[in-house]
């Protein structure tokens, strides 16, 4: 029974690790990338660990997979605010539908 | 049921080949820096399978090795595109 | 007391990592030996850098706003994730991208960081920049350029939880 669960919860967070990985292809420009891509990947990734730590219980590989979840979700928005950050004084543009852009108003 | 978690492992292989592409083709190099990102979250994922599927518990050591040191080479990567240097 | 608050931080993150069964083994009390002298030499040296004042951390009151905070955080992160299925799996691509601008209340450096990151990882917005109070936030798919609006709609969630335990 344990084992049924940790299995549907991997299950559930490689589909995601996918659908992000598809969205890296899919869309338009970097800020969407980045968008769909962080957060599909930091909650796959956040389930496959809590699947392990369904699956092993309270030992050592559990609990070092509970730090890695805290440990994921504490980096991982930031990397993606650094990067989104970066890009945009590099001088990536948005994609040419894009809405509005305030921030490059606030620039000048 | 250990088919279960090869069957995983190799979707997750198909998802890392989708960032390789995008690390090849990607038009400008902060393209390919989200895709490093990406894919080194992506391993911390598989170190947690390994270690499922041999029992040892220094997979996960790996896993967070890996966790904080991709989280760190991500910062300088943003750092140098930023164009300012290190030292801010 | 910033001192002792590292101190105590690293020392249980060093404990959860050297985690075993057997506990009276040699290794695992070497294990511990080391773990408290280098945590306390980190902590004495390095304590002050820690921005926040450190009372916070022990108020039980705050805790419990955490306690509440988690599952309406989770709730949010897992709304984000079908959205961004269904914007990637649909063939024509719903979207209409837009960097807008937003306004917050909370006044601690960290409650700030808590809502950047919240906001990143929430449906559809990825915070891009801050620079005082205001937050340059990029939105998948824009529904009001204006600054009250898009504030309404994006911080309004999440800012009352985060000022009852940052501020």
């Amino acid at each position: 029974m344990r084992e049924m669960i940790s299995f549907i919860l991997m299950g559930i967070g490689v589909a995601f690790n996918l659908l992000g990985c598809i969205g890296l292809i899919r869309l338009p420009d970097l800020y969407n990338r980045l968008q769909a891509s962080t957060k599909c990947v930091t909650l796959g990734t956040i389930f496959i660990m809590v699947g392990v730590l369904v699956y092993s219980g309270w030992n050592a590989i559990g609990i070092k997979a509970l730090l890695t979840l805290v440990f994921i979700l504490i980096t991982a928005p930031t990397a993606a605010h650094a990067l989104a950050r970066g890009a945009h004084k590099s001088g990536v543009k948005l994609w040419k539908k894009s809405v509005c852009d305030k921030y490059e108003e606030e620039k000048k | 049921m250990i088919v279960t978690i090869f069957v995983y492992i190799y979707i997750l292989l198909l998802a890392c080949f989708l960032c390789l592409y995008r690390i090849g083709r990607g038009p400008t190099a902060p393209d390919r820096t989200v895709a490093i990102d990406i894919l080194g979250i992506l391993v911390v994922g598989f170190c947690g399978f390994l270690s499922v599927l041999t029992g040892r518990d220094f997979y996960m050591n790996v896993a967070i090795s890996w966790a904080l040191l991709s989280f760190i080479g991500t910062l300088a990567l943003a750092k140098y595109l930023e164009g300012k240097g290190f030292d801010e | 007391m910033k001192r002792f608050t590292l101190f105590l931080a690293l020392f249980i993150i060093w404990l959860l990592l050297v985690y075993n069964r057997p506990y009276d083994t040699v290794a695992f009390k070497q294990n511990l030996f080391i773990g408290f002298i280098v945590s306390l030499f980190i902590g004495i040296y390095l304590g002050d850098l820690i921005p926040e004042r450190v009372y916070k951390f022990y108020s039980p009151v705050r805790i419990f706003n955490f306690l509440i905070y988690l599952p309406v955080f989770f709730w949010y992160v897992i709304l984000a994730n079908l959205d961004v299925a269904y914007r990637v799996l649909h063939p024509r691509l719903p979207i209409r991208p837009g960097i807008v601008k937003v306004k917050t209340k909370i006044k601690s450096d960290t409650g700030r960081v808590a809502l950047a990151n919240s906001i990143t990882l929430t449906p559809g917005t990825l915070s891009v920049d801050m620079v005082g109070d205001t937050i340059f936030v990029h939105w998948i798919y824009v529904r009001s350029e204006d600054v009250e609006e898009a504030t309404k709609i994006i911080v309004k969630r999440f800012e009352r939880y985060l000022m009852k335990i940052f501020d």
